[in-house]
């Protein structure tokens, strides 16, 4: 059986490239600090030397619309072609060309559709920046096969919060089960508070500061129950119109498990948001 | 209310680099084109298979007419859709960075939790 050898959690900001990547006069003042957390945090996916990635994140309404909207689809395609004419406009994404795991996404599907999850699938996915992001930040050659799950945190009704925590413990326990000997690791990128097109937007801090803090402990410590007690669709929109997106955490929360401590944890107050970056093991740290 | 064809608007011009254009340029005869020739287009099928029934309401015809994000935001159109083809417009004419993006956020200021509701 398939090995599970690391769950990533963490924001998808669409800047880093830019930020990352930029010089001289055009180098922002925060850029060396972002660039050395995100080494720091590429080396806990490098350190566990994956051979496939699972990847989960939200569409932002690239290739989803309206006229027909999934609630959780995976993708199942050789090829993923990524990144968007208005991503590589706003936020200077590159075009890229990801492999694709058939055989997982196959695996997945069946088995997710058996355990009452209603999956859609898709055989032509564009991919956007909530699945680039881990991939530029965690992963920039861009040699695995990957097989992304794309959850809806954006068009309202939107699934409940326990649904996208039975889902990570799901595809955790899915993966896990699929007959294979390769080493899978699930990533998956949300938001903590997060505000856009509203009136607390690109503001000096993420819009709640206070719920990013009680998030990144929830998170870092795997306090499922914590989370849930406090979360709902509707308070989700206090801290920020955007952040549904922190359902993804939660999805993510399942995957690691109940009150499993994360391996790596760290933050980043940036303009507008607060990054945050998770690792869990669970068969213990690589040497 | 027609909620989703407000959505449908942005969604559809932000995609294609010309309609952007046409859209800075001249709103108003971009708006009257598009809702006569591609609000009923049902993505990805052809022509013949377009609906029939969808029109704006005069008030969202207006707001998109005069390029205002204030009243698309009040009508419950989706924030992120109007956010990035508005950037996509007006971020050029900055002289610093993210002025646009703040100056849209103080012009929604009066607004308060709860915002619009954005289900179509």
């Amino acid at each position: 059986m398939a090995t599970v050898v690391a769950v990533i959690a963490s924001t998808h900001h669409p800047f880093y490239y830019r930020a990352s990547t930029a010089t001289g006069a055009d180098r922002p003042p925060f850029a060396d600090e972002w660039v050395s957390k995100i080494l720091a945090f590429r080396e806990t996916l490098t350190r566990a030397r994956p051979d496939v990635l699972v990847m989960v994140g939200s569409d932002h309404f690239h290739q989803l619309w309206l006229d027909n909207m999934p609630q959780f689809l995976v993708g199942k395609a050789p090829f993923y072609d990524a990144n968007w004419y208005n991503e590589e406009r706003e936020f200077g994404l590159p075009r890229m060309l990801l492999t694709g795991q058939e055989d997982l996404s196959g695996h997945i599907l069946r088995a997710g559709l058996d355990a009452g999850f209603d999956l859609a699938f898709s055989n032509e996915l564009r991919i956007d920046h909530s699945i680039t992001c881990p991939i530029v930040t965690l992963r920039p050659e861009a040699d695995l096969p990957i097989v992304p799950i794309y959850t809806n945190i954006f068009a309202p009704p939107l699934p409940q919060p326990k649904r996208f925590v039975q889902l990570g413990q799901a595809i955790r326990e899915i993966v896990e089960s699929w007959p294979s000997h390769l080493r899978v690791a699930i990533i998956g990128t949300g938001h903590l508070s997060l505000e856009l097109g509203g009136p607390r937007q690109f503001g000096p801090h993420g819009p709640d500061p206070e719920f990013d803090r009680r998030a990144v402990e929830w998170i870092a410590n795997g306090d499922l129950d914590g989370c849930l007690s406090e979360v709902t669709l509707d308070s989700l929109h206090a801290p920020g119109n955007a952040t549904h997106g922190f359902m993804d955490f939660m999805l993510m929360m399942g995957v690691a498990g109940a009150g499993a401590k994360a391996d790596h944890v760290d933050t980043l107050d940036l303009f507008h948001t607060m990054e945050a970056y998770f690792t869990w093991y669970p068969n213990g740290a690589p040497a | 209310m027609s909620r989703y064809l407000v959505d449908k608007f942005l969604y559809t011009v932000d995609r294609d680099p010309e309609l952007v254009e046409r859209y800075r340029a001249d709103p108003e005869a971009l708006v009257r084109w598009w809702e006569a020739e591609r609000a009923n287009a049902v993505l990805n099928c052809h022509t013949g298979e377009a609906s029939t029934w969808l029109r704006f309401t005069p008030a969202e015809r207006a707001a998109l007419i005069a390029h205002d994000h204030v009243a698309l935001f009040r009508l419950g159109a989706h924030p992120f859709l109007t956010l990035t083809l508005f950037i996509a417009m007006f971020e050029r004419d900055n002289t610093e960075p993210l002025e646009y993006q703040k100056a849209y956020a103080a012009r929604l200021a009066h607004f308060d939790l709860p915002y619009p509701d954005i289900a179509t």
